[in-house]
């Protein structure tokens, strides 16, 4: 066991994956000599070169394009995109060129490639450095879409999705990126939780909060300081958002009967939104109150002074939760 | 995959135009000449003057951030002679698109700096009012200006305007597919928009010649736009390319582009590490070029710049500093309801919807503590045990 920061623990992770497999290679702006921006790929050009870890010039669209390509003739491409705010210019290849081609050729292309986007708020950034903009890629079929919470998960998540023989969107909590935890650097990847399967962080029997990436964190600290209150609030990282592991929430729910789902991306039609529609359709009967959803409003990200007001917190999750108990809760005199 | 790691190599090096070399000399220059022949002393001076202010600006931004003031500053030491000259060939109804770097096209387009500060205080996204100053808000995605640049100069010439726009782009900006994009609608249509390149050779830790292997002015003509390369370290010549390239926008000439060729002596933002990249003779080798020494250098032996000119230039930076400082500190934080304002001009239901639940969660805390200006985080009722 290794006590590694969420950084270190990706650095790891490629590390292994450019260690074990010849054909895995890197590709981003900066990701080079000056290690990253985060540091996440820091010492990793040193160690691999420069063919193996690919400083591009500064051009998204041309990243994933050339990632493409570069699957078509066998390479395993990780590609790192600096900030969630700059995978807009990559947005076309993305979603018309790698979800699609391995349907458009009948299954005769695949695209094992893996891109890294570190995404959320709450490190007081300039505009378009705060973005979430998952929900984008959960729309598009074929794409798998995951996040981490914590080093293991990042660890682990990582070297599945850059074996993964689909492409796969690795959203990296930015904000959390120097927590530490202890991580298994030798572990089998095939005795790991499955890359599309659900966590339960706290157990709980009272309402399930659902949570992934930059808020699993802060859900956990509201479900203990509800434990004061007497309410048992029961804490699942979803790790990974497309697909979504429904069978570990469902489950959840018909206990608990109240589902909150809290998230930093605008609300309409974000996972919250797909989640609530889900296990509304799975678990009707046992709902003993509407899904809550607690999210970043249907703003453009906010500038810096005001994104604690646009993010999540302890405060908001809880008022979510009250709202799901049905109780007087924030004394909004709302009913939703 | 290797890549040349400074200069770009290739075929076609481009003669760099230059009025005034790095040791304060005036040269000539057959094309450049005209465009500045009519600059008296005072208007010489104000080069200069407006080099000092800017730099002392940015010194003093440093320091803010340093201080904890600004969460972030892209400095531009180096670059000023660029700036300025660009700034200073445009008319008023030049319309400006920026990148985040040119706080010293701000500067002399008149918008007030505290405003610019703004945006990396965190208090606003916009730093002032573009119709004001015809000079549109910093842009961090890189490239997108050059597209909304054509753009507007196509909507100029669509009203047979004189005026033109600007597109400030780095060199590594030049690597988008935007900008390619761009400069193809520049061509098909013949906007009156002038493309100026700073290459200050590095995007972050990226090398000028990772991203061209020909010189970034070498690019254009293959669009069909004219281009320049200038020494973007000497005012003079920037001042009159750029007049170069404004007098063919307005005479209906098209677009053109303009490499600045210039060097970033500090680092790309005050969160980045340089030294884990670059070495520090290139550093020296720029520093004996700097853009104000050399004009320095040219006004003291033309006799156009003595003692008291040169207190009162001082002077001047100073008062913009200390007066930039002053409104830095004493921008208030905006007000938490201003998260909803202006995400549509007509508002719908849902977003109302969403601001009045906000409003009512907010008033749901003790009044003492309810203060919409304070954090949510910081007057938190139920905490971890
Ligand atoms: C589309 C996009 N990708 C990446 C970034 C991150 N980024 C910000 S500045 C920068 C380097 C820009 O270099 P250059 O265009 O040469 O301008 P300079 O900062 O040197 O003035 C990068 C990669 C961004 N802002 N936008």
């Amino acid at each position: 066991m290794s006590n590694l920061t969420l950084t270190q623990a990706i650095n790891a992770g490629l590390r292994r994956a450019l260690e074990d497999d010849p054909k895995v290679v890197l590709l981003g702006e900066d990701i080079g000599t000056l290690g990253g921006v985060f540091r996440v790929t820091d010492g990793l050009m040193k160690d691999f070169g420069s063919h193996r870890v690919i400083d591009t010039p500064l051009a998204e669209s041309a990243i994933i394009g050339t990632a493409v390509g570069l699957a078509y003739r066998g390479f395993r491409p990780v590609c790192e995109i600096q900030f969630d705010g700059f995978i807009y210019p990559g947005f076309d290849q993305i979603v018309s060129q790698v979800a699609k081609l391995h349907a458009r050729t009948q299954g005769m292309v695949r695209m094992p490639m893996t891109i890294r986007v570190p995404f959320g708020g709450g490190i007081g950034s300039p505009e378009h450095h705060s973005e979430s903009p998952e929900a984008y890629f959960v729309h598009t079929s074929g794409l798998r879409v995951i996040s981490p919470s914590n080093p293991q998960d990042a660890y682990t998540m990582l070297r599945q999705a850059i074996a993964s023989d689909d492409p796969v969107l690795y959203f990296e909590p930015k904000r959390r990126y120097h927590v530490k935890g202890e991580v298994d650097l030798e572990g089998d990847l095939t005795a790991a939780p499955a890359m599309g399967s659900a966590r339960i962080v706290e157990a709980g029997t009272d309402v399930t909060l659902v949570s992934y990436g930059p808020l699993v964190k802060t859900a956990v600290d509201a479900a203990r300081a509800a434990a004061g209150e007497g309410i048992s609030i029961e804490v699942i990282d979803l790790r990974s958002l497309s697909p979504v592991d429904y069978a570990t929430v469902q489950e959840s729910v018909q206990r608990t009967g109240r589902l909150v789902i809290t998230h930093e991306a605008a609300r309409t039609l974000g996972i919250g939104a797909e989640l609530a529609a889900s296990i509304t359709e799975r678990c009707f009967n046992y709902l003993e109150s509407a899904p809550v959803r607690v999210t970043g409003f249907d703003i453009p990200y906010p500038p810096s002074k005001l994104e604690k007001h646009h993010l999540p917190d302890l405060d908001r999750i809880l008022d979510g939760v009250d709202r799901a108990l049905g109780r007087p809760n924030s004394h909004t005199g709302l009913e939703y | 995959m290797t890549h040349s790691r400074h200069e770009p190599k290739g075929p076609a090096a481009m003669k760099m135009h230059q009025l005034i070399t790095a040791d304060g000399d005036r040269v000539a220059d057959e094309l450049l000449d005209g465009f500045v022949s009519d600059l008296d002393d005072q208007s010489l001076r104000n080069l200069y003057e407006d080099m000092v202010v800017i730099r002392r600006i940015d010194f003093e931004s440093t320091a803010l951030q340093r201080q904890g003031q600004l969460a972030l500053w892209p400095p531009l030491v180096g670059q000023e002679a660029s700036q300025v000259g660009s700034a200073r060939a445009l008319e008023k109804e030049d319309f400006i698109f920026p990148t985040y770097r040119e706080n010293g096209v701000v500067y002399c387009r008149g918008a007030e700096m505290s405003k610019a500060v703004g945006v990396w205080r965190g208090t606003s996204n916009t730093g002032w009012d573009p119709h004001e100053y015809n000079m549109a808000t910093p842009q961090i995605i890189i490239g997108a200006q050059t597209l909304h640049a054509t753009g507007y100069a196509m909507g100029l010439a669509l009203e047979g305007k004189e005026s033109l726009a600007i597109a400030y782009l780095g060199d590594g900006a030049t690597s988008q597919g935007d900008v390619h994009e761009a400069m193809v609608f520049a061509a098909s249509f013949q906007a009156p928009v002038i493309f100026f390149c700073q290459n200050n050779h590095w995007a972050i830790s990226e090398p000028v010649g990772l991203q061209s292997h020909v010189p970034l002015a070498g690019r254009a003509p293959g669009y069909g736009i004219p281009s320049l390369q200038v020494d973007g370290n000497d005012v003079l010549a920037v001042l009159a390319a750029t007049r170069w390239a404004a007098h063919r926008a307005r005479t209906g000439g098209g677009p053109s582009f303009i490499e600045a060729v210039t060097y970033r002596m500090g680092p790309h933002t005050t969160a980045d590490d340089p030294t884990r990249y670059r070495g520090v003779t290139e550093l020296e080798e720029w520093g004996a070029k700097d853009p104000l020494a050399r004009m320095r250098t040219f006004l003291i032996n033309a006799g156009k710049l003595d003692d008291e000119a040169e207190a009162a230039i001082s002077a001047k930076a100073d008062e913009q500093a200390a007066a930039l400082r002053l409104a830095c500190i004493n921008l208030p934080d905006p007000e938490a309801m201003s998260l909803f304002e202006n995400v549509y001009v007509h508002e719908h239901s849902e977003l109302e919807l969403q601001r009045e639940q906000y409003r009512a969660y907010l008033a749901s805390f003790e009044p003492a503590t309810a203060s919409a200006t304070q954090g949510v985080n910081a007057n938190a009722q139920r905490s971890v045990s």
